[in-house]
């Protein structure tokens, strides 16, 4: 793990792991369309953890499935590793909220983890190896040759974590992760993702609806606006690297961070946009 | 504990079948009408009907016939299944058509095959099991294709899968649960088809020999050849539930889990 002397990873000077440019991404329909997305640009740098935040109906989902690739983008450009996304790109793993939907029931713990490296032609020792790793960062060993089903729902959202970090993405997205978890899984699984996040030095988009999550895991906090969606804010989070749920959350400077993206959502709730909104 | 627990539900299985049994032989013993021989004639009957050249002569065949129909069913079905399944245009095109060719009774497109390549050999019989078990395995094998998790789908497309394993792990494994069903269900249908199959054109089989047993007024031998009928239909399903509480085991977790028992 790293110590508090850490220097903050995603500099200036690092390269974009992710680039979004002007994503807009309108459903069309009975006779209809629908804009759901209407200008996204940010950039996030390769090492950086930043969490997008947003009012509920903020399109929060639609984004992470364009930026994913699963979902066609209607304009922009989803760059990722200097490659424009046109379909799910190899260097991305995504972590769905619904994880007991998310991984295979008939296969066991190890064979969920191990089958995306399988897909990538990794020899048989070298799965082995990724996937141990990934199993004992996430506190699972001795779940290994258990069904997901036999596990409670904490637990398997940390199979589907030590999944996505084994296949060792350049970006890993983590859609609403811990909406379906009781509170201290919750806080549990946040703290996992920061000691993952330092240890593998993997680079995380983590979308949340939840403000607190949002500022206590990210470096950045990326505000949405209500739909058709914009980026109200691109707050930097000033804390120190080393959080703990106990200490970070009750430094005044979480609560500043908290209350200012707390006023951003609210703001956003109310339909307020920037002035200089992008059409 | 265990072992009297295994008795107890082994007698609960068998206490039904041994009480019908009896009652058969009770009241069929004095029977004088030559339609209803006794039971005890029927089974004094059975070795001297089913020699070990009748075993080869009509039940080899018979099985055979209903092994190699049921697979082609299988592998049919499942295919077709998956491809329907897969595609909503292509579903959208074919429902009506499969609904409706459904709804037709399985034997009568006996004699329709009859037509083409005649009532008796094996090709005719062979085809008639299959059309009859084609039906439940196509249509619920499109239902567990169609019903597969959208979210499975998406991490699966998001991991890259090859098409293989995405076909092998993602579509036949995840609607295995609903293609069992099918599966079941043509399993008693191609159990029936047999039987009529071998009805039509009498030439040999199971239900060759209890019709010719019939027309030369044989009458505990027919019998005999309904009761081991109805034996190879109860091992064929429990041969089947066998496969299928093996193969199906995670399923049955995840329904316990869900349930949260």
């Amino acid at each position: 793990m790293a110590g508090a002397g850490t220097p903050r990873r995603g500099s200036d000077d690092a390269t974009p792991a992710l680039d979004v440019r002007g994503l807009r991404k309108t459903y069309t329909g009975h006779g209809q369309d629908v804009e759901a997305v209407r200008n996204l640009t940010f950039t996030i740098r390769s090492g950086e953890l930043v969490c997008i935040v947003g009012p509920s109906g903020a399109g929060k989902t639609t984004l992470l499935r364009c930026i994913s690739g699963l979902l066609s983008v209607t304009g922009g450009e989803v760059i990722l590793d200097g490659q424009k996304v046109t379909g799910p790109p190899p260097g991305m793993a995504v972590v769905f909220q619904e994880y007991g939907r998310s991984l295979f029931p008939w296969l066991t713990v190890r064979q969920n983890v191990e089958l995306p490296l399988k897909e990538k032609g990794l020899k048989k020792a070298e799965r082995a190896e990724k996937v141990a790793t990934a199993l004992e960062a996430v506190g699972l060993t001795d779940s290994a040759d258990a069904h997901p089903w036999q596990l409670s729902g904490g637990m398997q959202q940390r199979v589907a974590i030590a999944r996505a970090v084994a296949y060792e993405p350049s970006v890993l997205l983590m859609d609403e992760p811990f909406a379906a978890v009781d509170a201290q899984t919750r806080a549990d699984l946040e703290d996992l993702v920061r000691d993952l996040w330092h240890r593998f030095k993997v680079t995380v988009l983590f979308v949340t609806h939840d403000i607190d999550e949002a500022v206590y895991l990210g470096e950045r906090v990326l505000v949405l606006s209500h739909r058709p969606t914009v980026i109200l804010e691109d707050v930097d989070i000033d804390l120190p690297d080393e959080r703990s749920q106990l200490e970070t959350r009750s430094t005044p400077r979480f609560a500043e961070l908290r209350h200012h993206v707390y006023e951003l959502i609210q703001a956003a709730k109310q339909g307020f946009r920037p002035e200089n909104e992008p059409v | 504990m265990r072992l009297t627990s295994i008795g107890r539900q082994l007698l609960m299985t068998i206490a039904l079948p041994v009480i019908l049994l009896a009652l058969w032989w009770v009241v069929s013993a004095d029977n004088t009408s030559p339609f209803w021989p006794s039971l005890q004639k029927i089974l004094q009957a059975f070795p001297d009907t089913w020699t070990s050249d009748r075993v080869m002569e009509d039940i080899v065949p018979s099985l055979a016939r209903l092994a190699l129909g049921y697979a082609l069913a299988l592998l049919v079905g499942v295919g077709l299944g998956t491809v329907i399944g897969l595609s909503r245009p292509v579903r959208a095109f074919l429902e009506p058509a499969l609904e409706f060719l459904r709804a037709i009774p399985p034997p009568v497109i006996i004699p329709v095959i009859a037509l083409f390549v005649g009532y008796s050999g094996w090709t005719s019989k062979i085809i008639a099991i299959a059309l009859g078990c084609l039906w439940p395995i196509l249509l619920n094998t499109v239902e567990g294709v169609r019903g597969l998790d959208e979210v499975l789908v998406d991490t699966a497309r998001s991991y890259r899968f090859r098409r293989p394993t995405y076909l092998y792990q993602v579509v036949l494994r995840g609607s295995s649960p609903q293609v069992a069903t099918g599966a079941r269900q043509a399993l008693s249908i191609g159990v029936i088809m047999m039987v009529i199959s071998e009805l039509f054109a009498a030439d040999n089989g199971l239900g060759a020999a209890i019709v010719q047993a019939q027309r030369a007024f044989a009458i505990p031998e027919m019998w005999t050849g309904i009761i081991l009928l109805g034996v190879i239909g109860f091992l064929l399903s429990l041969i089947f539930r066998l496969a299928e509480w093996r193969a199906l085991a995670w399923y049955r977790g995840l329904r316990r889990s869900e349930r949260g028992t």
